[in-house]
């Protein structure tokens, strides 16, 4: 077990260095001109040359190849072209406001996606079946960039309930200042004692983290259910069955147990998709996270910064993957 | 031509046969006629549409950003364009670029998975390194990246889609090369003296292909959402393509008071890959063994 877990790390930091390969090739190899994008439009040739030096531009390409590894270890990720600023001090200050929104979608995910996911294997076949998967298939046929809009129009301008955007409204942090422990302004409220603003960075949140946290319901119900089904059909369910052992005694104590391994790890690896699904959901919600981040970066074709949000969404990707493949190798049932 | 029919006999009767699977399924059945009813409408859109030239930059706008009414169903657009044209035309676009980039993938992941498969060894072992990195981006990031490098536009969105799409096949068609190279014809090929190559492009893909190809049409459904989202982000199509994500964008700066510029074009998106996953769900309970219906 711990060694398979340690090559499973070992090949992990191979696919780590695969990644920030690939980056490199599609930030350098591919042709753009990031020195002029560095230096302005209207520079002069002295200029851009300065700017190839500062970049780095100007030495071989596996020389730069080399610089950048040795940036990377040293948690360099570049200078942002627009800004000048290091993009990951930058990452830094956008992430905590998206993991609040990912994890709390994921809190709804698997409090409605799982329970919905067992009503349908429970009842295969049956209307309320049909309506659970027909949701599910729904929720990951929707365009969450629409979503996010059809939520606005709703909530904020239909019925005026929600406010359409921002993490706080300006209001409520004039008379009390926002507190910054954790980064998870929900949290930090909570831990402070400011409820005013608690309540308004609550109704702040519902509209993205209800939008994004479709994908995911739909993917978990979708997952439980055919995981489930499966074993339902194991001939140690009819065994059991067959010695008397009621339905629900059999799906609560014996088959939810052994399918939650497999949903764990769909859990895990839908929460990627989620990351992606976030950065169109941000801009439009106005969600100071990396999602409006990579979205500026995109207009202004802020290379570093796209590249930094790439590589952070990657390793967040394998690191889930990981955890994923240990979670699968702790069932005993598996056979390493 | 006897001999051709004959051979596919079976593989006939057993698409019959799910097909009779797929049809006692209502949902499915709906999916199934809608998509019809889509790719007649993309194929032909020019005759359908109400205002063919609204697909381009022609601008009336005197008629700026009209509510839905009897003559613009789903209302105008800021140069005063039919969007119901321009929806229309773009389930063209949407399903010529879906295609595109998964046909490039098929193109790219195919080949790799045969040669993984077939060869073993250390060759297996690279591409399989590479796919394993390839699929520790998550999609649309990887995409978003390339096109942004690359420069906008619909074929670099295609390109850049297929770029980060093919892993899966390679993955799929190796795992069937593998069970494939066992067997009784490759051998014998292999004993008269066939070339590598051939016996690849000859024996091996064509054995494997059909469980690749069904799980590339299941993709289509989420080729369209990622291309969508990668126009949304301005990205993919340009200007004055009608693409469904294109126009949501668009659509924006008028949003929520003209709400029929966003909400229609997000109306095509869901219905079309809605009924792509309700099409692939059910074709993968048929093709289950596990969940297949007595």
């Amino acid at each position: 077990m711990l060694k398979y877990i340690f090559k499973r790390i070992l090949s992990s930091i191979v696919v780590v260095l695969g990644v920030v390969t690939i980056t490199f090739f599609i930030a350098r190899v591919l042709p753009s001109n990031p020195e002029v994008k560095w230096a302005g439009q209207r520079a002069t040739p002295e200029q851009l040359e300065a700017a190839r030096i500062e970049l780095g531009l100007d030495k071989p390409l596996p020389q730069q190849y080399l610089l950048y590894l040795g940036d990377l270890l040293h948690g360099d990720l570049g200078k942002s072209l627009r800004t000048h600023q290091p993009v990951a001090l930058e990452l830094k200050r956008y992430i905590p406001a998206t993991l609040e929104l990912v994890l709390l979608a994921f809190l709804l995910a698997v409090v409605i996606g799982i329970p919905l996911g067992i009503y349908s294997a429970k009842k295969k076949d049956r209307m309320l079946d049909h309506v659970s998967r027909f949701f599910s298939i729904g929720a990951v046929s929707l365009p969450t960039f629409w979503v996010a809009l059809f939520l606005q129009l709703i909530f904020y301008k239909i019925l005026g309930l929600l406010p359409i955007g921002g993490q706080i409204s300006v209001e409520a942090t004039i008379f009390q200042s926002v507190p910054k422990i954790t980064g998870l302004l929900l949290l930090d409220c909570l831990i402070t004692g400011k409820f005013a603003l608690l309540h308004d960075a609550f109704l702040h949140i519902i509209l993205p983290c209800i939008t994004i946290s479709l994908y995911p319901i739909g993917l978990v119900a979708r997952m439980t259910r055919s995981a489930l089904l499966e074993i339902l059909g194991e001939d140690y369910i009819t065994a059991g069955r067959s010695y008397g052992l009621r339905d629900g005694k059999m799906l609560w104590k014996y088959a939810l147990k052994n399918s939650l391994g497999t949903t764990a790890t769909d859990v895990a690896l839908s929460m990627g998709y989620t990351l992606t699904d976030t950065f169109l959901v941000e801009a439009i919600f106005a969600w100071p996270g990396i999602g409006s981040y990579i979205a500026s970066a995109v207009t202004s074709l802020d290379y570093p910064a796209i590249i930094g949000v790439t590589l952070f969404g990657a390793s967040c990707y394998i690191i889930l993957n990981l955890l994923a493949d240990i979670i699968i190798a702790s069932d005993p049932r598996v056979r390493l | 031509m006897n001999n051709l029919i004959q051979t596919l006999r079976p593989r006939i009767e057993s698409f019959r046969e799910s097909l009779y699977l797929l049809a006692r399924n209502k949902l499915s059945l709906i999916a199934l006629i809608v998509l019809v009813l889509l790719v007649l409408a993309a194929i032909f859109a020019n005759v359908l549409i109400p205002y063919p030239q609204d697909i381009a930059d022609a601008s009336h706008i005197e008629i700026k950003l009209q509510p839905p009414s009897a003559e613009h169903w789903m209302g105008t657009d800021e140069l005063g364009r039919d969007i119901f044209s321009r929806v229309v035309y773009g389930a063209r676009v949407s399903l010529r670029s879906a295609l595109g980039a998964v046909g490039l993938s098929l193109l790219i992941g195919i080949p790799l998975g045969a040669i993984a498969g077939s060869f073993g060894g250390w060759v297996d072992n690279v591409i399989m390194r590479l796919t394993d990195i390839f699929l520790s981006f998550p999609p649309l990031l990887l995409a978003i990246a390339m096109v942004a490098i690359m420069g906008s536009g619909l074929n670099n969105a295609i390109l850049a889609i297929s770029l980060s799409w093919w892993p899966w096949y390679t993955r799929l068609l190796r795992g069937q090369a593998i069970s494939v190279k066992e067997r009784k014809f490759v051998q014998a090929a292999e004993t008269i003296g066939t070339s590598r190559l051939k016996i690849i492009f000859k024996h091996i893909i064509p054995n494997c292909i059909s469980p690749v190809i069904v799980q590339a049409s299941m993709d289509i459904g989420g080729v369209i959402l990622t291309l969508a989202g990668l126009s949304f982000l301005g990205l993919g199509a340009q200007l004055p393509t009608p693409e469904w994500g294109l126009m949501i964008s668009m659509g924006r700066t008028y949003f929520p008071d003209k709400w029929w510029y966003c909400i229609f074009p997000g109306v095509a998106i869901f219905i079309t890959v809605l009924c792509f996953n309700l099409l692939g769900d059910a074709i993968r309970e048929i093709l289950d063994p596990k969940t297949r219906k007595k």
